[in-house]
C-alpha cells in the first residue's frame, strides 16, 4: 500500500505553504526521519521529515510550488514490496486508491504548537480556501458592499446563507475610537496592482514578486493599524550605570579553554530584563486584549524584532523576567543566527505580550512602532547618546536613550502606559535590579 | 420503579414514528403510545389509502381513454369498488406493518392504548374510550400495555381530526368525513363536498372519475384557497371541464337526511339560499388537533384554538414537554409532522438542528390535475412588498407533457425583483407533485434565478417547465 505525503500544516492558522524544495528526488530510498523537503511559510522556512519507510515513488508537488495547500498530496512513497514505476505511472488516480496517509511530523517543530496564533486573519479552518456562500448571500452581499470573507457562516458546514448576510449587515458599524480608525474594519486595497504601476514607466523598475513574510507582514500591519487604537508615551532613560554594570559583568564572564566567554551580555539584553520586570510590576499593562476578557499574565514574554535581509520576524524571550540576563543573550543569539535562515519554530516567533524594537545601531533618535497583535504593546528603542542635561542646577554629560513606548488602548490606559514606562526608565536607570529580581 | 423513558412520544403518526426512530438513533431510550394505528391517519386513513384509490380512478381514466393512445381494449371497462377499497387497505396494512418492524428493529417501547399526562415526567396509559375506525390492522405483537410510565421528555404528536361543523355533524352514513369516504362499498351516484382544500378536491375528482355527480361547495370566493390564484383558476377551469359543479363562495348551512340520502341548504355570500340534493355529503372543512384528554390544561400549556404553541425546537412552556405535527400547528402535513419530530428529539439529544422552515413546507394535492406548491402565492408576494418577477409556463409548449397525452397544466415560478430569490413555485398538471421538489431543494439551497438558469433540466420531461418558467420570469424563455 502507498503512503501519500501532503502539505503539513505547520501553525494552527496555516492555509497554504510555498514547497521550496525536495532533498529527494524520484527514486531516492527514504526512512523514518529521512528529511524530504523543504516548505516555506509564512515566517519560517521548515523541513517535512518522512514517517515511513519506503521509495519515493513520486513528487506531485514540484520544487518552488507556491500557495500549496494544507493536506495537499505532495508526494507517493512506495512501501517494501511495491513496485514504485507502477505507482508513479498511476500517480493521478492513485489519488482515489486506498492509501494510507503518512503522518509528517516537522524536524523543527515536532510538538504541537501551543502559543496563540499571531494571524489576525478571520480563522479558518487549514486549507478552507474556498468561501461557501449559497448565491443568494452572494448577491445580497455584493448589492449591499459587503465583503462576505467577514461574514461567520451558519450554514451547514459553516457556509454564509441569507440570514448571516442579514445579520451582518444589521450590526452596527465599528465605532471609530480614533480619527485614524476607518468606520469599518480593514481596509481593501485602494489601488489594484495595475492602476499602481501605471505611475511608473514599465521598465523602471523591477518587480519583485511578495514571499510569504512579506505577505504576512503587509497584512498584520494593516490589520494592526486598522483594529488596534495605538497611543504612544515617550521618556528618556539614562544609561551610564547600565552600561557600566555590562561592562563588569561581561568581563567577569567565565572563559571557555579556547577563551570564548560564556555570555556576552548586550544592551538590548538588558532592555528585554527591564521591559520584563517593568511588565510583572505593573500588572495592569502585563496583558492581553480579547473581545470579552482581558488576560492578565503571570510573567512577562516579551517578543524582539529581528530584522532579517527579507523583512522582520519577533521571536519571543519567554517568561524572560525569571530569565538571568546571560540566558536572554544566550537566546537572543540562537534566535538570531536561527532567524536569519528561516529556521524559528512558530511557537517561537507567536505570542508574546510586549515587544521591544531597538533601532539605535542605525543612530535613530526616536520613534514609535507598530504593535503586532496580539501583543498590547511595543517599545521602540533609539540610539543611546552623550547627551548634555541638567543635573542639580548644573550642565552635565550623560549617556541617554529615548524610548518611545506604543500602547493599544483597548488594553491599556494612559496612565498605566505611563507606569509602565516609568517602570522601565527606573529598571535601565537602576540597573542592579535585573541581577537580584 | 423501571427507569424511566428518555423521550416518550404520544400518538405513533408520521409525525410520532419518526422522532421515535430517531430518537432511538440517538441512543435516547425511547417509548411510543399508540391507541389505533401505528402511522396514524396518514398512513391508515389518509395519504397513502387515498393515493391508492387515485391511482385506481387513474387507471380507470386511462382505461376508457386508451384509444386515444391507439390502444383498443374490448368490452366495457369498468370496475369493482369493494376491491378499489380492498387494494387501498392491503396497501395502508403493508406500511402498517412496515411501521412496526422500523420501530422493532430501533428498539422503541410501543405502548398500546390511549396516553394521558398525569403530572410532568409521568405518562398513565389506559384502555382507548374512542372506537377505533374499522377495519383496523391487528395490534402489533411485543408492546407494553396499561400502565403509568415515567418519561424524562414526553413528546405529544397525537395529530389530528376532521373539523365538525354545526348544522353538517357526520354520521358516518349519509354523512361522511374522509374515513367513510375512503371505504366506498358502494359507489354513491351523487355527492355533495363540503371543503375544497386538498382532501375535498381530491375525493371530488377520484367520485367524479367513476361517475358520481359532484358538487364542490366552498365558502370562500373561490376553491383551493391557499393555491396560487391562477392555478386555483386553472383547476377551476378543468374540474367543470370534467364535470365538477363548482359552488365557491357558498356555504354549507344545513343538511337533512332523508331515505335516499341527504339535502342540504346553501348560502352565497349574498345570503341567496338554494337547495342541494345528493346521496351522500362529504364534509372535509379541514382538521383539528387532538389536544383533548391529555391533561393539558391542568398541566398548564399554553394552546390556541386547538394548536399548542412551541418555539423552533417543539418545546411548550412546561419542561419537559414537547408537541409536534398537527397539535403545533398548521400546514397540518405529514412531511411537516415528520420534520419537526426529527428536530424536536435532535434537540432533546443535546443536538442544535435547524429550526423549522415554514416557508420552505412545499404542499401537493392529487386531484386530477395534480396541484403542487411552494413558498408564497403571487398574492402573499405582493401582499409581503416584494417587487416580482414572475414566470409562466404552459406544458402545452412541452414536448413530453404532450406525448403523454397531458397537454394541459402550468408552471408558476416568483421570484423577488430585487434579490433573485426564488420566493414561491406553482405548479399544475400531470406528476407535479414529483417536480416540486426541484424548486423545494432550490430554494433550500439559497439559489436565485441564475442558478436555475445555468441548471441543465433533462429532455424531454416535464421539468423542463420548471427550467422555462424560470427563464420566462426573466425574459428569456425559449419555447413560448
Amino acid at each position: 500500500m502507498s503512503v501519500k505525503v501532503l502539505m503539513p500544516a505547520l501553525s494552527p492558522t496555516m492555509e497554504k505553504g510555498n514547497l521550496k524544495r525536495w532533498l529527494k528526488k524520484e527514486g531516492d530510498n527514504v526512512k523514518s526521519g529521512d528529511v524530504l523537503a523543504e516548505i516555506e511559510t509564512d515566517k519560517a522556512t521548515m523541513e517535512v521529515e518522512a514517517v515511513d519507510e519506503g521509495i519515493l515513488a513520486k513528487i506531485l508537488v514540484p520544487a518552488g510550488s507556491d500557495d500549496v495547500p494544507v493536506n495537499k498530496e505532495i508526494a507517493l512513497i512506495a512501501e517494501e514490496g511495491e513496485d514504485p514505476k507502477a505507482l508513479a505511472s498511476n500517480a493521478p488516480a492513485a489519488q482515489s486508491a486506498p492509501s494510507q496517509v503518512a503522518p509528517v511530523v516537522m524536524a523543527s517543530a515536532s510538538h504541537a504548537v501551543g502559543a496563540p496564533a499571531p494571524s489576525v486573519a478571520k480563522p479558518e479552518a487549514p486549507g478552507k480556501a474556498r468561501l461557501f456562500a449559497s448565491p443568494l448571500a452572494r448577491r445580497l452581499a455584493k448589492q449591499a458592499g459587503l465583503v462576505l470573507a467577514k461574514v461567520t457562516g451558519s450554514g451547514p458546514h459553516g457556509r454564509i446563507i441569507e440570514r448571516d448576510v442579514k445579520a451582518a449587515l444589521a450590526a452596527p458599524a465599528p465605532v471609530s475610537v480614533l480619527a485614524f480608525a476607518p468606520p469599518s474594519g480593514p481596509a481593501e486595497p485602494a489601488l489594484s496592482d495595475a492602476a499602481i504601476k501605471q505611475y511608473f514607466a514599465p521598465d523602471s523598475y523591477v518587480e519583485v514578486p511578495h514571499d510569504m513574510m512579506r505577505k504576512t507582514i503587509a497584512r498584520r500591519l494593516v490589520e494592526a493599524v486598522n483594529t488596534i487604537p495605538h497611543f504612544y508615551l515617550t521618556i528618556d532613560c539614562e544609561l551610564d550605570a547600565l552600561l557600566k554594570l555590562r561592562g563588569e559583568i561581561n568581563k567577569s564572564a567565565p572563559k571557555a579553554q579556547d577563551g570564548t566567554p560564556a555570555y556576552k551580555i548586550s544592551v538590548n539584553d538588558m532592555i528585554i530584563k527591564a521591559l520584563a520586570l517593568a511588565l510583572v510590576a505593573v500588572p495592569k499593562a502585563n496583558v492581553t486584549f480579547t473581545e470579552n476578557a482581558m488576560l492578565q499574565h503571570r510573567h512577562a514574554d516579551v517578543a524582539v524584532a529581528v530584522a532579517i535581509p527579507d523583512g522582520l520576524i519577533t521571536p519571543v524571550i519567554r517568561q524572560a523576567d525569571t530569565l538571568p540576563l546571560s540566558a536572554i543573550a544566550n537566546a537572543m543569539r540562537d534566535f538570531a543566527a536561527r532567524a536569519k535562515d528561516h529556521k524559528l519554530k512558530p511557537e517561537e516567533y507567536q505570542g508574546g505580550v510586549s515587544a521591544v524594537s531597538n533601532l539605535g545601531m542605525f543612530g535613530i533618535k526616536e520613534f514609535a512602532a507598530v504593535i503586532n497583535p496580539p501583543q498590547s504593546s511595543i517599545l521602540a528603542i533609539g540610539m543611546g547618546e552623550e547627551r548634555a542635561i541638567v543635573k542639580n542646577g548644573a550642565i552635565v554629560a550623560a549617556n541617554v536613550m529615548s524610548a518611545t513606548m506604543s500602547f493599544d488602548h483597548r488594553a491599556i490606559d494612559g496612565a498605566t502606559g505611563a507606569e509602565l514606562i516609568a517602570a522601565f526608565k527606573r529598571a535601565i536607570e537602576n540597573p542592579l535590579t535585573m541581577l537580584v529580581v | 420503579m423501571a427507569e424511566p423513558f428518555d423521550v416518550l412520544i404520544i400518538g405513533g403518526g408520521p409525525g410520532g414514528y419518526v422522532a421515535a426512530i430517531r430518537a432511538a438513533q440517538l441512543g435516547l431510550r425511547t417509548a411510543l403510545v399508540e391507541r389505533e394505528h401505528l402511522g396514524g391517519i396518514c398512513l391508515n386513513w389518509g395519504c397513502i389509502p387515498t393515493k391508492a384509490l387515485l391511482r385506481s380512478a387513474e387507471m380507470f381514466h386511462y382505461a376508457k381513454h386508451a384509444s386515444d393512445y391507439g390502444l383498443v381494449i374490448e368490452g366495457k371497462v369498468g370496475f369493482d369498488s369493494a376491491a378499489l377499497t380492498t387494494r387501498s387497505r392491503k396497501i395502508s396494512a403493508q406500511l402498517n406493518s412496515g411501521v412496526g418492524f422500523l420501530l422493532k428493529k430501533n428498539k422503541v417501547d410501543v405502548i398500546w392504548g390511549e396516553a394521558m399526562i398525569a403530572k410532568a415526567g409521568e405518562v398513565t396509559v389506559s384502555k382507548p374510550t374512542k372506537p377505533p375506525m374499522e377495519p383496523q390492522n391487528p395490534v402489533p405483537k411485543g408492546t407494553l400495555g396499561e400502565g403509568t410510565y415515567q418519561a424524562k421528555n414526553v413528546v405529544i404528536a397525537t395529530g389530528a381530526r376532521p373539523r365538525v361543523l354545526p348544522g353538517i355533524e357526520p354520521d358516518g352514513t349519509l354523512i361522511w368525513t374522509y374515513f367513510e369516504a375512503m371505504l366506498p362499498n358502494v359507489l354513491p351516484k351523487s355527492l355533495i363536498v363540503a371543503g375544497s382544500g386538498a382532501i375535498g378536491v381530491e375525493f371530488a375528482s377520484f367520485y367524479r372519475s367513476f361517475g358520481a355527480e359532484v358538487t364542490l361547495v366552498e365558502v370562500l370566493p373561490r376553491i383551493l384557497p391557499a393555491e396560487d390564484a391562477e392555478i386555483a383558476a386553472h383547476a377551476h377551469k378543468r374540474f367543470e371541464k370534467q364535470g365538477i359543479k363548482i359552488l365557491a363562495g357558498t356555504k354549507v348551512v344545513k343538511v337533512e337526511k332523508t331515505a335516499v340520502g341527504v339535502v342540504a341548504t346553501a348560502e352565497d355570500a349574498q345570503g341567496a339560499s338554494r337547495t342541494l340534493k345528493a346521496e351522500r355529503l362529504i364534509s372535509a372543512v379541514g382538521v383539528v388537533g387532538n389536544v383533548e384528554d391529555l391533561g393539558l390544561e391542568s398541566l398548564g400549556v399554553k394552546s390556541e384554538r386547538g394548536v399548542i404553541a412551541t418555539d423552533g425546537h417543539g418545546r411548550t412552556n412546561v419542561a419537559g414537554l414537547y408537541a409536534i405535527g398537527d397539535v403545533a400547528g398548521p400546514p397540518m402535513l405529514a412531511h411537516k409532522a415528520e420534520h419537526e419530530g426529527v428536530i424536536c428529539v435532535e434537540a432533546i439529544a443535546g443536538l442544535a438542528p435547524h429550526p423549522l422552515e415554514r416557508a420552505m413546507i412545499p404542499s401537493c394535492t392529487y386531484c386530477n390535475p395534480q396541484i403542487a406548491s411552494v413558498g408564497l402565492t403571487e398574492e402573499a408576494a405582493r401582499a409581503a412588498g416584494y417587487e416580482l418577477k414572475i414566470g409562466r409556463v404552459p406544458f402545452i409548449g412541452n414536448g413530453k407533457a404532450i406525448a403523454l397525452g397531458e397537454p394541459d397544466g402550468l408552471t408558476r415560478t416568483i421570484f423577488d425583483a430585487k434579490t433573485g430569490r426564488l420566493l414561491g413555485a406553482h405548479m399544475i398538471g400531470a406528476e407535479v407533485t414529483e417536480l416540486i421538489q426541484g424548486f423545494v431543494v432550490a430554494m433550500n439551497c439559497e439559489t436565485t434565478e441564475a442558478e436555475l438558469m445555468n441548471t441543465i433540466f433533462p429532455h424531454p420531461t416535464l421539468s423542463e417547465t420548471m427550467h422555462e418558467s424560470v427563464l420566462d420570469a426573466y425574459g428569456r424563455a425559449i419555447h413560448i
